[in-house]
């Protein structure tokens, strides 16, 4: 189109000496961004957008016989009478109300240490700390697997030594819990505790002795100097830990497969199960967005927390 | 002396040092409860699964890490896994890192149709969990038959969200003023973005080529329903059919993961400044 005009302009190109570069800079302007932005446009679109639209549109559909037809709202009544999903998201609950805030709680301990003026080979405690979280996933779930194993396993080795009789780590619903708990644990505090160590490095040194000098004691300056400057920080470490146990599935998938009966399952896991071992692909598809729904509600709600905090 | 100040002095003498050594205490315990699965890797994959479970279990070392090397080189052809691990790391991480910074640097400093909507989408694929696109990306695949391809591996998560955001949190803390000399000087947007812009920020571009690289070299799940001819395999996915195997052989196992994951530890171990700077652009936002 634009050629078409510049063309049929020509004539009052010699009036006018400058228009081409005009519009070229307008089409520059336009394009550019694009040039930077498209690839990763062009793939959210294909690889993002586009399968989660198409799974919103299957979780109307239900697999009979190999032909997909129209169920309306059936598979989301389905779920919501679904024993085993009401199962998943109480063990979400569950982690997310004991774990999360005993992670936090544990790694703000260790970042505090961690800060102390006096504490010599700072480094060498941050990448013990950290190994944890870079572990690959398989060997992980290896180490706690042998680790945990019920006869002759370590930890089982150790509660013999003190003369507790051996617990059946990952069979036992209430055990299995604790176990996948615990590696969560395990994985996840290190990770957090040298976040909010980078935060505590981050208040300047004068604002501790500024309080001191006020007489504040420790505890003062704690709640009054470190807690308000520390919060984004923690506000992010627990944001992004209630993220990760709703979307929790590496360990329980690995650690337990969910078991023993649905103890471990989470949502996600259980999405995943109707998915690609039932291959029922509308009701995983339901599953998911409400998985999706549930994430959203939360994530904004935090959001808004921090949003009002004045931090954001 | 009045008790009260024989109080105060007891604590002002006392307590620092009391408490210093219960929080080194604890520190050290931390420590230890973190790290001492890795050394106990070590103990394992140079044993043999009779001395493994053996009671008392081993403390130190023992000499079968060539014997378990040979016998995992064997059953999953080690090297040739992580050799599959290491090209698809290292072109995921190249192509990935480029595209996520240059959104980021778009969405840092450009106005343009279509902005707001693209943010949006790069903040919600951080919110949501990839598994829920599972089932349509594996139907995707199967249509474009690209099941057991590499590009079905690499393709789908390359638009990084974390990183899109972490760059457009550096970009914005980059002067304009700059931009607008090198245009004058007529170079080329690409150009400035390559030869001006991308230097200044490579502190966070590091922090994102590592974590990106940590990120594809651990995939687990997504690798594993893609690929399924063996020696196309990744290392995370050839060593859990490993675990799915009757006999399952745990020395060669722990050895096997042991050195899987030795290269994120080195990495980690060389890089760890950068990588947790890198995790805090998202906590304190400028």
């Amino acid at each position: 189109m634009t050629k078409q005009r510049s063309a049929k302009s020509g004539p009052a190109r010699t009036a006018r000496p400058d228009p081409p570069p005009r519009w070229r800079e307008r089409w520059r302007r336009r394009c550019t961004p694009w040039t930077f932005a498209g690839p990763a446009a062009a793939l959210l679109a294909l690889f993002f957008a586009y399968p989660l639209l198409a799974g919103l549109y299957q979780s109307f559909t239900a697999d009979r016989d190999g032909v997909t037809t129209w169920v309306g709202l059936a598979q989301y009544r389905r779920m919501a009478a679904d024993p085993v999903f009401w199962a998943a998201l109480r063990n979400t609950g569950l982690i997310l109300l004991v774990q999360v805030p005993v992670m936090i709680g544990l790694a703000l301990l260790l970042a505090f240490g961690l800060n102390q003026s006096w504490l010599r080979l700072r480094a060498g405690f941050r990448i013990a700390y950290f190994l944890p979280a870079v572990t690959m996933l398989v060997a992980y779930s290896v180490v706690f697997r042998v680790l945990l194993k019920t006869d002759g396993g370590l930890v089982n080795q150790m509660l013999g030594a003190v003369g507790l009789p051996d617990v059946d780590w990952l069979n036992g619903p209430g055990w299995a819990r604790l176990a996948l708990i615990g590696s969560i644990t395990w994985r996840w505090t290190g990770y957090n505790a040298v976040i909010l160590l980078a935060g505590l490095q981050s208040i300047a040194r004068e604002q501790y002795e500024a309080a001191a000098i006020d007489g504040a004691g420790p505890l003062t300056t704690f709640v009054r100097v470190v807690m308000p400057q520390l919060r984004p920080v923690i506000l992010f470490c627990s944001v992004t830990s209630t993220i990760g146990t709703l979307q929790l599935f590496d360990e329980n998938y690995v650690l337990t497969g969910g078991g023993p009966g649905n103890a471990t399952t989470t949502p996600v896991l259980y999405l995943y199960k109707v998915g690609f071992e039932q291959l029922d692909f509308g009701y995983a598809a339901a599953i998911s967005w409400v998985v999706v729904a549930i994430i959203g509600l939360i994530s904004y709600a935090q959001f808004r927390f921090i949003g009002k905090d004045g931090s954001r | 002396m009045s008790q009260a100040a024989e109080a105060r002095s007891r604590t002002r003498g006392g307590r620092p040092r009391a408490g210093r050594a219960l929080a080194l205490l604890l520190l050290l315990a931390g420590a230890l409860i973190s790290a001492a699965p890795f050394y106990w890797m070590v103990v394992a994959s140079t044993r043999d699964d009779s001395e493994l479970f053996a009671s008392p279990p081993p403390f130190l070392p023992g000499g079968r890490f060539l014997h378990n090397l040979v016998e995992l080189e064997h059953t999953i052809g080690f090297g040739r896994v992580m050799l599959n691990s290491a090209g698809v790391a290292v072109v995921y991480t190249v192509l990935s890192s480029l595209i996520s910074a240059m959104c980021g640097y778009a969405l840092a400093k450009y106005r343009f149709r279509g902005r707001r909507l693209l943010l949006g989408a790069v903040l919600a694929t951080m919110m949501i969990p990839f598994q829920v696109l599972l089932v349509p990306l594996f139907q995707m695949m199967a249509s474009l038959g690209w099941v057991d391809t590499y590009q079905a591996v690499i393709l789908p998560f390359l638009a990084n969200s974390f990183g899109i955001f972490l760059m457009r949190q550096a970009f914005l803390a980059f002067p304009d003023e700059l931009i607008e000399s090198a245009r004058m000087d007529g170079a080329g947007d690409l150009r400035i973005f390559y030869r001006v812009v991308l230097p200044v920020v490579r502190p966070q571009f590091g922090a994102l080529v590592i974590f990106t690289f940590m990120t594809q070299w651990n995939a687990f799940l997504w690798p594993l329903l893609m690929l399924n001819t063996e020696d196309k395999y990744t290392a995370p996915v050839a060593l859990y059919t490993l675990i799915g195997q009757s006999h399952v052989d745990y020395s060669g196992l722990i050895l096997g993961s042991f050195l899987a994951t030795l290269p994120l530890m080195l990495i980690f171990f060389l890089f760890q400044k950068q990588f947790v700077s890198g995790l805090l652009g998202g906590a304190v936002k400028g």
